[in-house]
């Protein structure tokens, strides 16, 4: 699988060398390999995982699981999919990246939009207000205290809002916005169009692109996000899939601390199957639009820094 | 992730686009012979002309306003008295009660050394790494490859911590894969995640698997901004290939590791908080316990809400007197800064 793909690559890495020193083509070679190893290292352990989630608890257990599935067998992912609370929490998390994602985007891109205007009085405070911060911000406990003044504890919003522009998404959008051509918001101006015109008729469809990224950058954030879940939500049908999987784990874990390793073992082991089937199931949306959408997302963080 | 500000000429344009002559002032309403724009516009004129786009401006603005400048001010709890259920401001000054307690606190400063030890180490690796991977994939001459590369070093950058942390320990495990390799070898297995000792290793290792690749991103766009004259210059002066690396490559892509050293220096204390919490746990309080997770058990668990204020607010002033401090010792060395 992965590795006879990765020889092959690294057999062609020879060949098409025309002009090389001898010194040029054995350094090419090992920087190759090196790569190589590299990224079998990085993708070990989504392969472990991966072959755990089909495998035995027993085999585990022996320390048997590390590239393929020993003991094959579908029955944790039953176990784990005929939970209830596993698929309610699935939603909440669908939910939450929805309407999240929805609330950044209009908030993005008016705030982006506005910046992006030169010759806008007060525009520099209005950068310096978001920028700032990025360098400071208020903190764990008066952003707690904060949610639970407003009553949001126990809430959707609690998570979605807090979260609603990201500095660094809304200065990549701006950025792309000073870079549309001018001539046509003009043309728009002189034809009577409003600034409410300008941005609805003609900025957003030549922005396709940089919405696209940001949909998806915003979308990620929300997806992976557990820790404003583990702050302000108490009620289990509220939790998101990751702080589903975030109990499964310290579960695990504590029952281990707490037999000191070798008695916890078998509680700790039961739930290496399930532990590793929810992080397939939680991670599978992300991996599925992953190599589609990946370049979006370097785009997206090369404008920013180019047109910072 | 906040590699926003970058090199010199951005911020130039952006300074640019206020106020300097150099920017050609769109014309305000069909009026293109304004173009030797008066430097003041007054509010009155401002809000005639471009009322719908502060209008546009007024949510996001109530956004910051609630969610990022209320917890702001809401730090001042760290010097009033907090009584749950009353105002969220706090209700008696108290002075610097608060400051002097964390002060006086041995586990404050145990946790504070943790942090620094923790970020220092994180700098220290997570920093250069990426440029080494950058300057390696700069050397591989099939894109298709390179791609390859790149995509699945990206990767890990998408997870949620709460899967990286649950690689981690699955990894780590009695049963893990690390464990089987001692063993075969026919060492005993160690309890990694029970053990003080490997924390560190731990916490820098899986961040340097979650951030490297994704770390390049940047310092490939500056490698390929790099002029190819300059390299076959350096080529006729009979400099090799290491040589044109130490002398072209590098201070090419100098002004990008500057600005990310910058902004790596302002996060130093802001260890990944929800890593080490999801990794850490009572045995290992020796050496994972940060700032961070410690003001959270302080505040949130144990519920000091004006000490836990006090110490998150010495932490953030920290890190942005020194992000303040790196830009502008940066600026008079370098002249790269980030605004």
């Amino acid at each position: 699988m992965v590795t006879d793909v990765r020889t092959t690559d690294l057999a062609s890495v020879k060949p098409r060398t025309t002009q090389r020193t001898r010194g040029e083509r054995v350094f090419g070679a090992f920087n190759a390999t090196l790569l190589v190893l590299l990224c079998l290292g990085m993708l070990y352990p989504f392969i472990t995982v991966l072959a755990q989630s089909f495998s035995s608890s027993g085999a585990i257990k022996a320390g048997q699981v590390s590239f393929w599935p020993v003991g094959f067998n579908l029955d944790t992912y039953g176990a784990v999919m005929s939970n209830d609370m596993f698929w309610r929490n699935y939603g909440n998390t669908v939910l939450y990246t929805v309407v999240g994602t929805t609330i950044a985007m209009v908030l993005t891109t008016t705030y982006a939009f506005v910046l992006s205007k030169p010759h806008l009085k007060g525009r520099k405070v209005l950068i310096g207000i978001a920028v700032f911060t990025m360098f400071f911000n208020g903190g764990l406990v008066p952003n707690y205290v904060l949610i639970s003044a407003l009553g949001m504890k126990n809430t959707m919003w609690a998570l979605v809002l807090p979260g609603a522009i990201s500095v660094f998404n809304l200065l990549v959008m701006k950025a792309f916005f000073e870079n549309l051509p001018k001539e046509l918001e003009e043309a728009a101006q002189i034809d009577g169009l409003g600034w409410y015109g300008i941005f609805g008729r003609i900025v957003l469809p030549l922005s396709k692109a940089v919405i696209a990224t940001m949909v998806l950058f915003y979308s990620v954030a929300f997806w992976n996000d557990w820790f404003a879940a583990f702050l302000y939500l108490d009620k289990s049908e509220l939790f998101p899939i990751t702080l589903f999987l975030r109990n499964l784990i310290a579960g695990a874990s504590t029952t281990a601390s707490e037999g000191a390793a070798a008695a916890g073992s078998t509680t700790a082991q039961v739930s290496a199957n399930i532990q590793a089937v929810t992080m397939i199931l939680t991670v599978i949306p992300i991996l599925t639009i992953y190599p589609f959408v990946q370049r979006y997302f370097v785009s997206g963080v090369m404008l920013g820094s180019v047109k910072g | 992730m906040s590699l926003t500000q970058d090199e010199q000429s951005p911020r130039a344009e952006a300074r640019g686009g206020a106020a300097a002559p150099a920017a050609p002032p769109r014309p305000p309403t069909a009026k293109p012979k304004a173009r030797p724009r008066k430097r003041k516009t007054s509010w009155k004129t401002a809000l005639k002309r471009d009322w719908q786009l502060y209008t546009l401006a007024i949510v996001p603005l109530i956004f910051f306003l609630i969610f990022k400048y209320g917890p702001m001010v809401g730090n001042v709890i760290a010097f009033r008295r907090f009584r749950p259920g009353g105002s969220i401001f706090g209700d008696e000054w108290v002075g610097l009660r608060y400051i002097e307690m964390f002060i006086q606190d041995p586990s404050f400063w145990h946790v504070f050394t943790n942090t620094a030890v923790l970020g220092s180490l994180t700098m220290v690796v997570c920093f250069p790494l990426p440029i080494v991977l950058a300057l390696m994939l700069n050397e591989v001459r099939q894109q298709y490859f390179k791609k390859l590369v790149q995509s699945i070093s990206y990767l890990p950058h998408f997870l949620s911590i709460v899967i990286i942390v649950g690689m981690v320990m699955q990894l780590l495990s009695l049963e893990g894969t690390v464990n089987q390799v001692i063993g075969a070898f026919g060492g005993e297995g160690i309890p990694f995640l029970q053990r003080a000792e490997w924390f560190r290793f731990i916490y820098v290792g899986s961040e340097v698997w979650q951030t490297v690749g994704w770390g390049t991103i940047l310092y490939l766009a500056a490698l390929t901004s790099i002029d190819d004259s300059l390299y076959e210059a350096a080529k006729i002066d009979g400099a090799g290939r290491w040589r044109q690396t130490w002398h072209v490559t590098l201070p090419g892509i100098r002004p990008t590791m500057v600005t990310l050293l910058i902004l790596n220096i302002g996060m130093f204390l802001n260890v990944g908080f929800e890593k080490v919490f999801l990794l850490y746990n009572p045995l290992t309080y020796e050496t994972a316990d940060v700032i961070s997770t410690y003001l959270y058990r302080v505040g949130l668990v144990s519920n000091n809400l004006s000490y836990a204020t006090a110490i998150g607010l010495f932490q953030a002033l920290i890190g942005l007197v020194m992000v303040l401090s790196a830009n502008l010792i940066s600026r008079r060395t370098t002249g790269t800064s980030l605004w």
